[in-house]
């Protein structure tokens, strides 16, 4: 009975690690579609393809520009979200006064068209990006796993992420604002604060942050122009459960489904790619507003 | 129900109730030129081509019900688009129904599949219906992935167009033409009825102010989930005569792209117009027809279309000819 | 009236499309032209060992049969599906009603495949399969209009399972997809395995599609003590368990092996040595087997996107210089009067390419030739660009392919 248990424990442990890994894509992911949807009103169908184009902008800057996996982290980023500003600026700035579901197909024929254009300059089957060998000092070798440093970096890296936009957010004057301008843009804009400019950098910020998910995951995942699509409605059904009303939500949801879904794969694999939409199912009919929704 | 849900804050004109079938002149002209196309066009061009267009039709009159008259944008459609096609395939082919029972076992199975995501997805509305639907449509296809009778990715092949009424055989493309411009011309009119009936005027009062319609003691809910379950049943119904025309149900009419596929046709043609999706429909598929021998740009050319219909121009070919004309399309 | 900015650009938006309306008028169809449709993927999954260097292929064949040295023209059109069947399907019609296509094509995707089978025997033109997996085309759904050339799911399966267990790999786990697909691709390799003596331990399925994570999956097959993993998906899936079975070292000390059971040589590309090394996997074509194949590459010159030839692409090629070799033979009007003629005649006469050697087309249709087991190679072994693979082992024709009795081919049971 003991040693059963011992032994489910001994399954189990390896797949929290891992269930987290997912998680931290998916709190990455839902917080960056949280932020733009709270500041702009808008979802960001493109995510996915912004988290694609971060992968593939690390690859170009390895293959192209020799700059390694640590200057990606940074430079991805910020490329793509420079991206992101100019997107915002010349097109969907342009539909703030529309209905929001604009936005939402507007975003949605700009993923068509990342993934196009990214599918006819590199093809189809993907691109090989190597994890840097300094995480094999993470390494964790015990005999009843071995979990490769890698995927510890991620949930750190992206644990610090989301932690340090949370203190922005809640934390700083630029959050104030930021949290102010959600609830009353006019009002904002009186006191003299650049909405525009603030939804923008918002925009550009959301973006970012899906690149930078994207980084991290060259190295794990396939680096090919359908890797955001895979990823986008289970985080969207994230974002459902979750709710759009707290950043906090939005992080917490992502890492407590990826758990939910790393255990699923050892009780019941076929299941584990479901789990989340039985899960949205489950909370929309007890809390319609999701588990940190208002309203 | 009453009639005085008629004014209830739409901004529908009075003058739109008369004149043919509740067609207002400009759109019974309209009509005519739709009806002498669907008769004339298919001595000219390919039957299966033009059939191909009705089913997409109808399919965006179907989606064009929910968007255009509740404003519920669906991004989950090709459920039951897909589901009506496996379903009408399955019945014809395995247990040999007549082809008209069939496509009506694809309607019946659709508008069910409608109920339980229209349940659940009604509870929410705006950007989150999208994504619900979205995010259960992504189990259908699960399902028909799975399911043993979808044949996984072969699809269901070689299904047999069989005999109308036991009677009239359709293996000829030129006979299916017909009974296919029957289901569509039936559909088209029978969307147009529903929006013009009371029960319409009270889902046009739904979209354009949902708390003065619950004042008034409507349960929108019970009329959002009525008007889902009528576009998924008229969806199932398009998928499974597409199925039929081209002999075969696969996995993609079930895939979210096709979700996206009936969002992009109905806005080109105009959201909320009577004509739109069908012109919508028509373009997008030639424009498929015609992208298939160019190779590589489909989903890039797809994708600059969404975002010039966005930006640009809104109110779709429809809508903009409406609007040059000054007359509601 | 006034014409404004919006209006203009509906208009111009809805010209092309006029140019896409299939009209009905048939051109005028030349006696001594032959027609060669290549439909394929060029925007999806399957564009890489498909897509244009398919087309670059069937140009080569027609270059080499010689035929237009002798009067005859030969055109070759490509078409991108979609992956969708539907739109496959619209093409082929087209093709044949309004082109005067006498002959298609590679055709991945099964669906689309098996749609373009049906309407081909229907309009009784030619199919020539290279790119499709599914052994239906040669089984329950077989035609007698349609070569199947390059592989199918039947040979993948015989060729890892059986061979690799001769090779000493006795136990097995299986990652399937869990679809239809995986699990016959599990199925029958398992009964491969076990019919040489090996055993299966197990197997895990995996949901598909939206599985991007296999490394739990990975761990449990690791935890079985097995020999040999299989992969028994595609595409996607199966990049994403190599990439992560390098990445968790579940191959480390050479004890465990993968054994990709749909892996192309542009998966492994796109891989990486590093990452691939060791992963086991069968082809029937590979660019740097043997001095023909080596000349056939040469010959073929710069790939779209710098790559080698795929199976896939050296099937389109050598199915269409056969055709054309059937074609000459027969003489070019009764090849396009009856397509089921030409199929008859290319069964009756012996293959020979440089890309496959010397072989035979079976009376269900199926291509016959010989089948190799591949390792792929560390990236200290390779000697240059896309050196990828040794050969551990040859499969003979004969015993490659499903026996013609088992498949249930309506053409065969007479």
């Amino acid at each position: 009975m003991i040693e059963n248990l011992l032994f489910e424990l001994e399954m189990a442990a390896p797949q929290v690690i891992l269930g987290l890994v997912n998680g931290a894509f998916y709190a990455l992911l839902s917080l960056g579609l949280a932020i733009i949807f709270g500041m702009l009103n808008v979802i960001n169908f493109a995510h996915g393809a912004q988290f694609m184009m971060g992968a593939f902008v690390a690859w170009m800057l390895l293959a192209w520009a020799g700059i390694p996996y640590w200057g990606a982290l940074v430079l991805a980023p910020l490329i793509v979200g420079a991206f992101g500003v100019v997107i915002e600026r010349t097109m969907i700035a342009r539909l703030y006064k529309l209905d929001h579901l604009y936005g939402l197909l507007l975003t949605f024929g700009l993923a068509l068209i990342i993934e196009g254009v990214f599918r006819n300059g590199f093809g189809s089957s993907g691109l090989p990006y190597a994890p840097p060998a300094a995480f094999n000092a993470l390494n964790i070798d015990i005999p009843i796993m071995f979990l490769p440093g890698y995927r510890v970096w991620v949930v750190i890296a992206s644990f610090l992420v989301c932690l340090a936009t949370w203190l922005v957010i809640e934390k700083t004057k630029i959050g104030a604002y930021l949290r102010a301008a959600t609830e009353r843009p006019e009002l904002v804009q009186a006191f003299g604060v650049n909405v525009p400019r603030m939804m923008t950098l918002t925009y550009g910020a959301g973006v970012a942050l899906a690149a930078f998910a994207g980084v991290l995951a060259a190295p794990i995942y396939s680096v090919n122009p359908a890797m955001g699509a895979n990823f986008i409605i289970t985080v969207f059904a994230v974002v459902v459960i979750g709710g759009m009303g707290s950043i906090m939500g939005s992080v917490v949801t992502g890492f407590g489904l990826g758990l939910i879904e790393g255990l699923a794969r050892v009780v019941y694999p076929e299941a584990s790619a479901t789990v989340v939409f039985v899960i949205m199912a489950i909370v929309l009919l007890t809390r319609p507003a999701g588990l940190f929704g208002r309203g | 129900m009453a009639d005085t849900t008629i004014d209830l804050g739409t901004t529908a004109a009075k003058h739109e109730e008369a004149g043919f079938l509740g067609f207002t002149r400009a759109q019974a002209l309209a009509f005519g030129v739709l009806v002498a196309f669907v008769f004339i066009s298919p001595f000219f061009l390919y039957p299966v081509f033009l059939m191909k267009i009705l089913c997409f039709a109808l399919f965006a009159c179907a989606f064009n019900l929910l968007i255009g008259y509740v404003g519920l944008l669906s991004f989950g459609h090709a459920a039951f688009f897909g589901m009506g096609g496996y379903i009408t395939a399955h019945t014809a082919k395995v247990w040999g129904l007549t082809p008209e029972l069939a496509i009506l076992a694809g309607g019946v199975v659709g508008s069910v599949l409608g109920l339980g995501i229209g349940w659940l997805a009604i509870r929410r509305s705006g950007i989150y219906f999208a994504m619900i639907t979205l995010a259960m449509a992504q189990m259908v296809y699960f399902f028909c992935l799975q399911a043993p009778f979808t044949g996984g990715e072969d699809g269901i092949q070689q299904v047999p167009r069989g005999s109308l009424f036991g009677m009239v055989p359709l293996d000829r493309d030129f006979t299916l033409y017909w009974v296919v411009a029957f289901v569509f011309l039936a559909g088209f009119l029978l969307v147009h009825r529903v929006v013009h009936s009371p029960f319409g005027q009270v889902m046009k009062a739904v979209r354009e102010n949902e708390p003065r319609a619950t004042s008034l003691g409507y349960r929108t809910d019970d009329y959002k989930l009525m008007a889902f379950v009528l576009s998924a049943a008229l969806s199932g119904v398009a998928g499974g005569t597409k199925a039929l025309v081209f002999g075969i149900a696969t996995l993609v009419d079930v895939n979210w792209t096709m979700s996206g596929e009936v969002v992009l046709m109905t806005l080109v043609g105009g959201l909320g117009t009577v004509f739109g999706p069908v012109v919508g429909a028509a373009v997008i598929v030639t424009m498929q027809n015609y992208l298939a021998e160019f190779g590589a740009w489909v989903t890039v050319i797809q994708g600059v279309i969404f975002v010039a219909c966005v930006l640009a121009f809104r109110r779709g070919v429809v809508g903009e000819i409406g609007n040059l004309l000054k007359v509601k399309l | 009236m006034t014409m404004n900015r919006r209006t203009l650009l509906g208009a111009a938006a809805a010209l092309p499309a006029l140019g896409g309306l299939p009209f009905r008028s048939a051109r005028a169809q030349a006696a001594n032209t032959i027609r060669i449709g290549v439909l394929n993927d060029q925007s999806g999954t399957y564009r890489d060992l498909s897509g244009p260097g398919s087309t670059q292929a069937v140009e080569l064949a027609v270059k080499e049969s010689g035929i237009t040295q002798r009067g005859v023209t030969v055109e070759v059109v490509q078409a991108d599906h979609q992956n969708r069947p539907d739109v496959g399907s619209t093409v082929v019609r087209q093709w044949i009603d309004r082109d005067g296509i006498d002959v298609v094509v590679d055709v991945p995707t099964s669906s689309v495949a098996l749609a373009v089978n049906t309407l081909v025997r229907e309009k009784n033109k030619v199919f020539l399969n290279s790119g499709a997996a599914t052994s239906d085309l040669t089984g329950a759904q077989c035609s007698p209009n349609t070569v199947h050339w390059t592989y199918d799911t039947y040979m993948l399966a015989n060729s890892t399972g059986g061979a690799m267990v001769r090779a000493g790999g006795k136990s097995w786990f299986f990652i399937t997809a869990d679809y239809a697909f995986g699990h016959a691709l599990e199925r029958d390799t398992g009964n491969f395995v076990k019919a040489q003596g090996g055993e299966v331990l197990g197997a895990v399925r995996t949901p598909f599609p939206g599985t991007t994570d296999f490394s739990s999956y990975l761990q449990q097959a690791q935890r079985s003590r097995a020999q040999v993993i299989g992969l028994a998906n595609a595409g996607g899936d199966t990049i994403n368990s190599i990439k992560q079975a390098a990445e968790f070292r579940i191959t480390r000390g050479g004890r465990v092996k993968l054994a990709g059971l749909l892996v192309f040589i542009t998966d492994v590309n796109s891989l990486g040595l590093e990452v691939a090394q060791g992963l086991v996997l069968s082809e029937t074509f590979y660019w740097d087997l043997n001095d023909k194949t080596r000349a056939f590459t040469q010959r073929l010159g710069a790939m779209p996107g710098n790559i080698k030839p795929s199976m896939v692409q050296a099937g389109c090629y050598g199915s269409v210089l056969h055709y054309l070799k059937a074609a000459g033979d027969m003489g070019v009007a009764a090849a396009k009067a009856s397509g089921v003629e030409a199929v008859n005649r290319m069964k009756a006469m012996p293959t020979s390419d440089d890309a496959f050697g010397d072989g035979t087309i079976r009376a269900d249709g199926r291509k016959i030739h010989p089948c190799y087991l591949f390792e792929v190679k560390a990236p200290s072994e390779s000697r240059g660009a896309w050196d990828y693979y040794k050969l551990l082992g040859t499969t003979a024709g004969d015993q490659a392919f499903r026996p013609v009795a088992d498949g249930g081919c309506a053409l065969v049971r007479s």
